[in-house]
């Protein structure tokens, strides 16, 4: 027999979905230039971590022992917000006027639950429906002709974000997945007390060198492909996709980790390195699109925000609000969009409130950036927020 | 019943409760399994060749390799599709089998009388060996499953009996050729008696004698690639076995052999100790070994009454969680679980390397180990974790992992494990945890 091949257990269910590599007749002519990615933060970044609001003037009080400490070691942004250093691969591209934040982001649901809020945010709309598509598959529909695929998941399966009538392709890295960090310290903590797969996980990390990774404070920092390291490689794969001349115009990518209950830190910790994989990888793809980027918008959402004071265990809870990330070469950036609602007064005494309905950023950008009409942006795309106005001057028009 | 005596049921006597609802096991999870004895093991797609064209395709082979014709690489090729192809239905049989009781038995039979592809000519028809030697037995009588078993050209192959010559026949005496015990001895210590079933060195030879001439047609012969009895290889004359004397009888001296070895007291309390061990702890108890055995000798092998036997036994009932799911069933678990129904065969081939158990190439003719310590290592267990992780990334419709945790094991699964499901970062991660927990790793 062969030795096992770990690239073989690939694409575990191949029902409509492209496994390896893109078939090239799958594209034909392209009805838009423009390209679109959205990224899923998915266990609920803390905007307030990775866009400080270092003017704030309850910031520090409110954050305790997860405060920057005045803008020691932050990056300047419009005086009032800085960014977190982890960002620093990305603060290029706001002097460029590339970039542009809007704090205090949510949608119209209230839900502490990652995996409602997830489903919620990918189906765009504010009730649990039960609904089995999601708001890009629908956008798509706008601009979809003819059999040329424009949406593709790149990561592995197809999101519910852009699953729905419209047929879209997939990519995957060719390699079997080292099991994520995190991962295996939420197992850990079930196998603590089975004396077979306790002892059997902690031996195994310790034969693998992982173990001071995991279980230190400082979360992981693994070679590549690995935790926050694994963005990166897909993101620079999605780029090099969506310049093909007759690639994809629209992809889902999407990055775990920010689920930080634990060792969240500040200059340095369990956020700082997440978010420098998001920003690592936001430049290689800015960098694979090439030419493209210019007709590129990235936007980034997270499912909810984390709680505003550090809990017991230097981290932070689920919270309510969070911060959207617009990026790209036709990005009008620069600069902070919406409202800030301030720490004094919060959602249910422990949050950040919303100030903007996500989905007025996403209906901006597929308006202005993918010139779908607001008729059906509303009927269709975000059926139950039709009195949402999209956000405008987002995007070069 | 208790919730526990449903997921027993579920886990134990099927592979997971399809779809992750321990509902479908209704309100009588002893009757859900002893009715299944009353069904027909599915059949496999009729498209999979039978061994004989399979085995007649190798000959044919071999006869083009020594005349230096045909292409070698392109048989090579076709034996591992038929491998991959048998693989892929075998597994998709258990994962949307509605009898999946009969598709674990026929895991076990298979097993217990393994026919292993590390020989690398028998890659292409192990799976032919299964379908036709054990699945058509499984609620059958044992004797016949081993006669089936032992005429089948994967197992004359496999335990070299294609070789062995009787020293005195006609052809031993002109080339010089004798015996070999491998299936003699193999018969007698694992499929049979087992190793302390109270035979000798002398018994080996003597079953090994009885069964010369227990071969496979050749292509000038009729049928090639089907079973053939060779009279010019058989040993002739009486053969003594564990006392009893066989007079020359040809084929039927080996037929009449095998029957005994069936009936005899040893034989059914080594398939007692080891069904027991399957089915119920990986140190069963001694009185479910005992009853377990005399229903086996009771009624003769019948493997209907001998299985519900096992599931009547009080100790199958006893104690969920009791055995570690080795790497296939914990492969079957997660996707019939999971509520997926057909599976391409490539992944589910390349997910048992992975996790060390490849399809139809057990180390030895002794089969895989059946108790936990085989399974769980530092290693097996982060490729275990790996494998999860993997499965629920690229799942194309993640059931809610709550839910699911809820509906297979109810009161049954830790609050702590269903905290922590319920808070994991993604519905993905959920479900790897839950598959990767120590609850689904058992069953």
């Amino acid at each position: 027999m062969q030795s096992p091949t770990r690239r073989d257990v690939l694409g575990f269910v191949a029902g409509g979905l492209a496994l390896a590599g893109l078939p090239r007749a799958v594209f034909a002519a392209a009805p838009t230039d423009r390209r679109l990615v959205v990224v899923l933060l998915r266990g609920a970044m803390d905007g307030l971590g990775a866009v400080p609001p270092l003017g704030d003037r309850r910031y520090a009080e409110r954050r305790g022992g997860l405060a920057f400490a005045g803008n020691d070691g932050c990056l300047p942004l419009d005086g009032f917000f800085a960014l977190n250093p982890g960002l620093e691969a990305i603060h290029s591209y706001w002097k460029a006027g590339e970039l542009l934040f809007v704090p205090a982001t949510g949608n119209g649901y209230r839900t502490r639950s990652h995996f409602d809020a997830q489903d919620l945010m990918e189906s765009g709309l504010a009730r649990k429906t039960g609904q089995s598509d999601g708001w890009l598959n629908r956008a798509l529909a706008a601009v979809q002709h003819g059999d040329r695929r424009l949406g593709i998941a790149v990561g592995g399966a197809v999101p519910l974000l852009l699953r729905g009538k419209i047929a879209v392709a997939s990519w995957e890295p060719p390699a079997f997945k080292p099991v994520a960090p995190e991962f295996i310290s939420l197992l850990g903590r079930l196998y603590a007390h089975d004396a077979l797969f306790g002892p059997a996980l902690a031996d195994g990390l310790r034969a693998q060198h992982l173990s001071d990774e995991v279980l230190g404070e400082e979360g992981a920092k693994g070679p590549m492909g690995f935790g926050p390291r694994a963005f990166k490689p897909l993101a620079e794969a999605a780029g090099k996709l969506l310049a093909a001349p007759d690639g994809p115009r629209i992809a889902a990518l999407e990055m775990g980790g920010w689920d930080t209950h634990v060792a969240q830190g500040t200059l340095k910790g369990r956020l700082a390195n997440n978010l420098q994989g998001f920003a690592e990888g936001l430049q290689a793809l800015a960098q694979a699109l090439g030419p493209a980027w210019k007709e590129t918008v990235v936007v980034a959402t997270t499912e909810f925000g984390r709680t505003v004071a550090m809990n017991g265990t230097n981290g932070t809870d689920h919270g309510t609000a969070s911060v959207v990330l617009v990026m790209g070469g036709a990005v009008r950036g620069g600069k902070m969009r919406g409202d800030w609602p301030g720490l004094d007064r919060l959602e249910e005494d422990r949050d950040l409130r919303v100030a903007t309905d996500a989905r007025s950023v996403l209906k901006g950008i597929l308006r202005d950036h993918l010139g779908i009409d607001g008729t059906t942006l509303d009927r269709h795309v975000f059926p139950d927020a039709p009195g949402l106005a999209p956000m405008g001057g987002l995007v070069k028009v | 019943m208790t919730d526990a005596a449903a997921l027993i049921a579920a886990t134990r006597f099927g592979f997971a409760a399809e779809g992750g609802d321990l509902a479908a096991i209704g309100r009588d999870p002893r009757r859900w399994a002893l009715a299944q004895l009353h069904r027909r093991p599915a059949s496999l797609p009729g498209d999979l060749p039978p061994s004989s064209r399979v085995v007649a395709q190798l000959l044919e082979a071999r006869r083009e390799r020594k005349e230096k014709t045909g292409d070698p690489k392109a048989a090579k090729d076709e034996m591992r599709d038929l491998y991959i192809a048998e693989v892929g239905a075998r597994l998709n049989a258990a994962i949307a089998s509605d009898a999946p009781l009969l598709e674990r038995l026929v895991f076990f039979w298979s097993n217990h009388f393994t026919v292993s592809a590390l020989r690398p000519a028998v890659r292409g028809f192990v799976g032919a060996f299964e379908r036709e030697a054990i699945r058509p037995h499984v609620t059958g009588r044992f004797a016949d499953m081993l006669l089936a078993v032992t005429r089948h050209p994967a197992m004359c192959f496999y335990l070299d009996n294609v070789v062995s010559i009787g020293p005195n026949s006609p052809f031993g005496r002109r080339k010089d050729k004798g015996l070999n015990e491998n299936l003699g001895r193999e018969l007698l210590e694992l499929h049979t008696l087992g190793v302390d079933g109270g035979y000798t060195q002398q018994d080996v030879e003597a079953l090994a004698r009885i069964l010369t001439g227990w071969t496979i047609a050749r292509l000038r012969d009729p049928n090639p690639g089907t079973f053939r009895f060779a009279p010019g290889i058989h040993e002739p004359g009486p053969k003594v076995l564990l006392g009893k004397t066989y007079p020359e009888a040809g084929v039927e001296e080996g037929e009449a052999a095998l029957r005994d070895l069936a009936r005899h007291p040893a034989t059914a309390r080594h398939i007692a100790t080891k069904l027991a061990r399957h089915f119920i702890a990986d140190a069963p108890p001694q009185p479910a070994i005992e009853r377990i055995a005399k229903v086996f000798r009771d009624s003769d092998g019948d493997l209907r009454e001998v299985t519900a036997a096992v599931i009547n036994d009080p100790e199958a009932w006893r104690q969920p969680f009791a055995k570690v799911r080795t790497p296939t069933e914990l492969v079957i678990a997660a996707f019939r679980a999971s509520g997926v129904r057909e599976v391409p065969a490539l992944p589910l081939v390349a997910s048992l390397r992975t996790l060390d158990q490849p399809a139809f190439v057990a180390p030895s003719p002794a089969g895989w180990p059946d108790v936990a310590s085989a399974w769980v290592s530092p290693e097996s267990v982060l490729r275990r974790a790996e494998w999860c992780q993997t499965f629920a990334e690229r799942l194309p419709n993640p059931p809610d992992p709550v839910a699911m945790a809820e509906a297979s094991y109810g009161e049954l699964l830790p609050a702590e494990t269903l905290e922590a499901i319920r808070r994991a970062p993604s519905r993905r991660v959920g479900l790897a945890l839950l598959l990767a927990s120590p609850e689904f790793q058992r069953r």
